[in-house]
């Protein structure tokens, strides 16, 4: 059985993964069990802190990775004001279960709490939220940084070195502890109604009308439609329940125990599984924020189901509908079946990181099993879709876009690279830009 | 008066402690904490407050410095006004080859993982009969029920551990004074990183914090952490040798 470690297994054979799975290999690990641990010399280090990465940017090809997870110490938490203090390693789910109970909750919250503090600054993440709350990295009070020089420093917003650290993908050194402002809500749990839409004007539709009155906001879609079915899915909208109620406990994960056998795969069997879109939640009903805000976690190691060759996913952001359309329309005549589409649009508001991914525009993540050379090249034309609508793609998501795909979204790289620690690096960098 | 539970924590900077620390904070203890960095002593004391410790009084002491054992359990059970928990948790594992070849290495461990560790216990064995109330916790090991080749130095010092922890709880029978020992198998801290070791055989350190915790609170005498080691090291004791050596365990 397998459980959801909540300090990364130092003794797993082969080390510590992506979620995704992808590249295989053996990584070289090493715990760190203060923050102020000698870093290894000789080999460059990344910081590793729940895998939930889906490429290769939290893997280090060249040298170990320094896994954070022992870092998860409160610093500080001033209940009033709504500011916490935490080592870096600390998960969301673990902020989120201190504070929910005083009236507080992290300020964005993605797909899984399994997400360390220092992950969360790394990538920027965003959640549901984003066309109201922005990303992470807006709401970050001050970060600690040790860079390979032995300095150890205290950055704010507006310090180039924060914006550079801000998704900065742990290339400008080790994040150490991260101070939060958090989100005041009235109760622990979500009013939400699902509602089932049949093409992507109606999801439009749906969207505008729900901007500004709901400040949670996300679609699913059927990434198997075709033709008039193209873009049907179900949308979902919620907002924080009025108090009083008692917080809701937070689940404990169930595992998938074994890794699913390759038949499983089958584009017939993904089918099924996207036909379960019939029966999602649907019309009103009162949800705890765990659930509402991390629906996948139910399923513990997910991951597995895509058997021992694991998966990819392909997240982009394009300006406008135009561009999803085209990439849904790629994807269901390929039959390379995604059981899982989330569409969301981004908000206006600007994120502070030099290479954050979230911008104006439609986010459509999809997951894709690896079929080796099949899966490869579908995904290469998919990126010529988001290339040729002016998109980007997620480089926490990525195992295999090219440099230049990388180079093109992010046109402050050369800015960013001046800050990058000589001691740090990252499979994915050394891909990208190697 | 606080019916918040009074905690001695040894060794408080040791990941086990931590997770059982975290426990207690949570349900709003009064903890003393002990151990040998300060700086990394208030890392765990800011963390414990902020997780919900009434109190939480830091002292840094080396342990190996057998004779200020008593104070120290005197001081803590005066500033907690009481105790009603002594966590002895403070140990090393030492590299064993090191250890064979250099004997001071091996007994310096000992010194640790053993001596101050029983006399720890002792002394808080002699506050808590006056009050005539108390549990005295020892993280002993499995790797004390049966020496094994790659780790025998500390397999040595936690038999030594676990028959002292057993011989106190005995003597103390019918003071109101509980001696709890407790035995984790390998358990995910960065004590045992390096350590080839199969995932399904290494305890989450959260889960075992709990699993101590629960122990203390029930006053269990000799607990397994998790569980399944109680099976696992019956076998174990119980193969012959010749069978027992050819294991690669």
């Amino acid at each position: 059985m397998l459980r959801q470690p909540s300090v990364e297994r130092s003794g797993r054979e082969s080390g510590p993964e992506s979620w995704g799975r992808y590249p295989p290999g053996v990584q070289e690990a090493l715990p760190l069990a203060w923050a102020d641990d000698p870093l290894p010399s000789g080999a460059p280090v990344l910081a590793y802190g729940m895998g939930r990465s889906y490429g290769d940017s939290c893997l280090n090809a060249d040298g170990p990775v320094l896994l954070t997870r022992t870092l998860r110490r409160f610093i500080g938490f001033d209940t009033e004001a709504g500011v916490l203090r935490a080592e870096a390693g600390t998960s969301l789910g673990e902020v989120t279960e201190l504070v929910l109970g005083r009236g507080w909750l992290p300020p964005v919250l993605p797909g899984t709490q399994f997400v360390t503090l220092g992950g969360a600054v790394a990538n920027d993440i965003h959640g549901k939220n984003h066309h109201r709350a922005g990303c992470f990295g807006r709401h970050v009070r001050a970060l600690g940084l040790r860079r390979s020089d032995g300095s150890v420093s205290t950055l704010h917003p507006g310090d180039p070195l924060f914006e550079a650290t801000i998704a900065g993908l742990g290339l400008t050194g080790l994040i150490t502890w991260v101070e939060l402002q958090l989100e005041r809500v009235p109760s622990g749990w979500v009013e939400t109604e699902g509602i089932r839409f049949a093409s992507l004007e109606e999801m439009e539709a749906l969207d505008d009308a729900s901007r500004d009155t709901h400040a949670h906001t996300v679609a699913w879609i059927d990434g198997l439609a075709r033709g008039r079915s193209l873009g049907r899915g179900v949308y979902f909208r919620g907002n924080i329940a009025q108090g009083p109620a008692t917080p809701p406990r937070r689940p404990s994960p169930r595992n998938i125990s074994l890794e699913a056998p390759e038949f499983l795969l089958s584009p017939f069997l993904l089918r099924a599984f996207n036909a379960l879109y019939d029966h999602l939640p649907r019309g009103r009903s009162r949800t705890s924020v765990w659930k509402f805000f991390h629906p996948l976690d139910a399923l513990g190691s997910w991951n597995r189901l895509y058997g021992r060759r694991g998966f990819f996913q392909h997240q982009s952001v394009v300006p406008d509908m135009e561009g999803v359309r085209a990439l849904l329309a790629l994807t269901s005549t390929r039959g390379q079946g995604a059981f899982l589409s989330v569409l969301k649009r981004f908000g206006p508001l600007t994120s502070p990181g030099m290479l954050s991914f979230p911008r104006p525009g439609w986010t459509l993540a999809l997951d894709v099993p690896n079929r080796g050379e099949e899966s490869l090249a579908y995904l290469d034309e998919m990126d010529a879709v988001v290339r040729t609508y002016g998109g980007a793609m997620y480089p926490a998501k990525d195992a295999r876009m090219s440099g230049e795909t990388f180079r093109l979204g992010y046109p402050r790289l050369d800015a960013f690279a001046t800050f990058i620690d000589p001691a740090f690096r990252s499979r994915f960098w050394s891909r990208v830009m190697g | 008066m606080s019916t918040a539970r009074r905690v001695l924590v040894l060794g408080a900077t040791s990941a086990i402690a931590q997770a059982v620390a975290r426990v207690y904070a949570a349900g709003g203890a009064r903890l003393a904490l002990v151990a040998r960095s300060r700086d990394h002593l208030a890392t765990v004391a800011d963390d414990l407050a902020v997780r919900g410790a009434e109190v939480v009084l830091q002292r840094t002491v080396d342990l190996c410095q057998l004779e200020r054992h008593r104070r120290l359990v005197a001081e803590a059970e005066q500033a907690l006004d009481g105790l009603d928990v002594v966590l002895v948790a403070h140990g090393v594992l030492p590299d064993q080859k090191a250890c064979q070849d250099d004997p001071r290495r091996a007994v310096a461990s000992w010194d640790v993982n053993f001596a101050s560790a029983a006399t720890l216990m002792e002394a808080a064995a002699e506050r808590m009969a006056v009050a005539g109330h108390g549990t005295i916790g020892a993280i002993s090991s499995v790797a004390g029920d049966r020496g094994r080749a790659d780790n025998y130095v500390y397999g040595a010092a936690k038999a030594a551990l676990t028959a002292y922890a057993g011989g106190l709880g005995h003597r103390l029978r019918g003071t109101g004074v509980t001696v709890v020992t407790i035995k984790p198998g390998p358990v995910d801290t960065p004590m045992i990183a390096g350590r080839k070791l199969s995932p399904r055989l290494v305890a989450d350190v959260d889960v075992a914090g709990r699993r101590i915790h629960r122990a203390l609170e029930r006053g269990e005498r000799v607990v397994y952490v998790p569980g399944k080691w109680r099976w696992i090291m019956a076998v174990i004791r119980a193969l012959p040798v010749r069978v027992f050596e050819r294991l690669e365990v």
